[in-house]
């Protein structure tokens, strides 16, 4: 039985890419406010796993509900979940023909039909939120990389999700940069966001995170708590990969 | 506050200036310097007679007869013969009619070319123009008498057939590009087919098919008119090409742009119309822009179908055993306004891709 206060909740779910078995039998519940940080080696599924709760993968068998919607081939049901589900990505994805504003406005104008002048007014509000409403009207070209991700993150906060997904939001930014984009998000998660984010920030997991999933393989081997499971992990391959990342 | 020097405070400009700059572009490596000689060879050789002919020994008025005394070129049977040139056919004393029609193409092609105009609005005054200069040209309303299109001729024809063309082929050839890159096979199959199919057979055998053979597959008493049979052949044709040019766009959008669209809840054709073609077609401008003026040019093929356009119009008024002896005359102002109009289109597309990018650019 799926937990009934989950708002994402995954039930053996499998994908294969041709013959390769990339997601076997994944279960999860992501509670409304909980904040799961996803780790593991490279080519575990992490990306994968993501993608499916948003359907930009599909899985082949198992069950995804999105509050209450199930993710299925049906149109309606994944126009649903996308409109509840923000996302973010490694290499930002902004619309470079498109100003940070217009970037901003297109869903809330296209999607949900909001008059212009609303949706400029809560783009600004978010930009502001996430210090680059100076910015508003240039091009993504012209920013830094971490002041496209935090575009990035407002452009998805604009269509008022009630769950993020993160894949790597850090992972392609300078050193110099990560720390503003994490402080966007650890705002984020202190505002009560349900959020499911994959990153090798340890820190990040450490301070912010209620739960950290393990995988490898295409499995979800550990999940706990990040106390326990940075303290205390009780599976091999785990204390392999946490060994690894300390080390470097 | 910083001042550009004037290029005269620098002793550059006057003197120094013009040796300085020829020596550092035009001499500057030994293939330059080679190229340079031979461009100028071919200036001295060639640009004295052609200027003699044209100008000097030309004649402007008077007969056929006077031509053949000045010995240049005989620009007289141009005035003498422009009007069937320009209109062809199309009755004597009607002839504002395609000259109106001329001015309103030009006026919608210009505004159509300007990016303040690029709204909504123009989407539905395209084919409105388009409608208009068929009203006008064909008539049999508003007072004005019918001249059906078989006597329709010249630069109206030419112009109807070019931007009809390439007008009406262009929103086909983006529903292939997409058809050909969508996920559903019978979808892209269709596609595939027919843009292999219309790729391989050339314009002049899908002209002389839409003229000779198609009417043999149409039931007893059906006729379609013959200048519309061209244009659709050449409407589906020219889409074919184009099609496969944007899909070279599509292709080169990276995916998360796709995903982005995705997560954010766009419909597909949102996705397509708000960020992928905008992008893609940006990038296309150039080839986009070379087949516009391959089909504006290739229009002169109707000729083997009996219509009169530009090229036809200057052939049937080099037709008169009085002035046939100047049909080179004829030829290069046909010639020069095909140029006119390429060069134009050519010179604009640069402009556009400067325009478009300006914004984009990092900077
Ligand atoms: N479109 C695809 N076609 C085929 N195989 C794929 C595809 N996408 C991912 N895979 C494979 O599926 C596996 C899981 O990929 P995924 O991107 O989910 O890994 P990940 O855990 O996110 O890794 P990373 O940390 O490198 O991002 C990998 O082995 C990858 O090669
Ligand atoms: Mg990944």
């Amino acid at each position: 039985m799926p937990n009934d206060d989950a708002v994402i909740s995954l039930k053996d779910v499998n994908k294969w890419y041709g013959s390769f078995h990339a997601l076997r039998d994944i279960s999860l519940d992501v509670r409304k406010g909980e904040r799961v940080v996803v780790a593991g080696p490279s080519g575990s599924g992490k990306s994968t796993m993501i993608r499916c709760i948003n359907r930009l993968e599909e899985h082949q068998s198992g069950t995804i509900t999105v509050n209450g919607t199930e993710v299925s081939n049906d149109v309606k049901a994944v126009e649903k979940v996308r409109r509840d589900v923000g996302m973010v990505f490694q290499q930002f994805n902004l619309f470079p023909h498109l100003t940070v504003l217009e970037n901003l406005t297109l869903a809330p104008v296209w999607v949900k039909h909001m008059p212009k002048a609303e949706a400029r007014d809560i783009a600004m509000r978010y930009l502001e939120r996430v210090r680059i409403h100076e910015q508003a009207n240039k091009y993504p070209g012209q920013l830094s990389g971490g002041q496209q991700q935090r575009v990035a993150i407002a452009r998805s906060l604009c269509m008022r999700p009630s769950i993020m997904l993160f894949d790597e939001p850090t992972s392609a930014l300078d050193p110099e940069m990560i720390k503003e984009v994490l402080d966007v998000m650890v705002e984020l998660a202190e505002e009560g966001m349900t959020m499911v984010c994959v990153t090798h920030e340890m820190g990040f997991a450490r301070t912010v995170a209620d739960t950290v999933v393990f995988m490898a393989d295409g499995q979800i081997v550990e999940k706990n708590t990040p106390a326990e499971l940075f303290g205390n992990p009780r599976e091999e391959r785990t204390k392999q990969f946490l060994s690894q990342i300390i080390r470097h | 506050m910083t001042r550009l020097a004037l290029p005269s405070e620098t002793g550059e400009g006057l003197l120094g200036g013009p040796v300085a700059w020829v020596r550092r572009n035009l001499f500057n490596t030994p293939v330059n310097i080679a190229a340079t000689l031979v461009a100028l060879w071919a200036v001295v050789r060639f640009l004295p007679p052609v200027v003699d002919w044209a100008l000097v020994r030309a004649t402007w008025v008077g007969d056929p007869a006077a031509c053949r005394a000045a010995g240049g070129a005989c620009w007289a049977m141009v005035v003498e013969k422009y009007r069937l040139i320009l209109f062809g056919l199309y009755p004597y004393d009607q002839q504002w009619r395609p000259l109106l029609a001329i001015v309103l193409f030009i006026a919608a092609i210009l505004a159509a070319a300007h990016p303040k105009c690029w709204r909504r609005w123009l989407i539905y005054a395209i084919p409105a123009v388009l409608g208009v200069v068929g009203v006008l040209m064909w008539g049999g309303l508003f007072g004005l008498p019918l001249v059906t299109d078989d006597r329709w001729g010249g630069l109206p024809l030419t112009m109807i057939l070019a931007i009809s063309g390439i007008v009406l082929s262009f929103p086909l050839a983006v529903l292939l590009a997409l058809g050909r890159r969508s996920r559903l096979p019978a979808v892209r199959a269709w596609c595939v087919i027919y843009i292999e199919l219309w790729r391989g057979v050339p314009l002049i055998s899908v002209l002389f098919m839409a003229s000779v053979m198609f009417p043999l597959f149409l039931p007893e008493g059906v006729t379609i008119d013959k200048l519309l049979r061209a244009q659709i052949g050449i409407i589906l044709f020219t889409a074919a090409y184009l099609a496969e040019i944007v899909r070279g766009g599509l292709q080169a959008i990276p995916r998360g742009q796709y995903e982005a669209a995705d997560a954010i809840g766009l419909s597909y054709w949102q996705k397509m119309r708000l960020i992928i073609l905008p992008q893609a077609l940006r990038l296309v401008i150039p080839p986009l822009v070379g087949q516009f003026i391959t089909t504006f040019k290739d229009t002169s093929l109707v000729i083997i179908i009996g219509l009169y356009d530009l090229l036809s119009s200057t052939k049937a008024a080099l037709s008169d055993p009085q002035w046939r002896a100047f049909y080179v005359e004829g030829y290069v102002v046909a010639a020069m306004i095909y140029f006119v109009f390429s060069y134009l289109m050519s010179q604009y597309s640069q402009y556009l891709e400067r325009r478009l990018s300006a914004g984009t650019r990092r900077g």
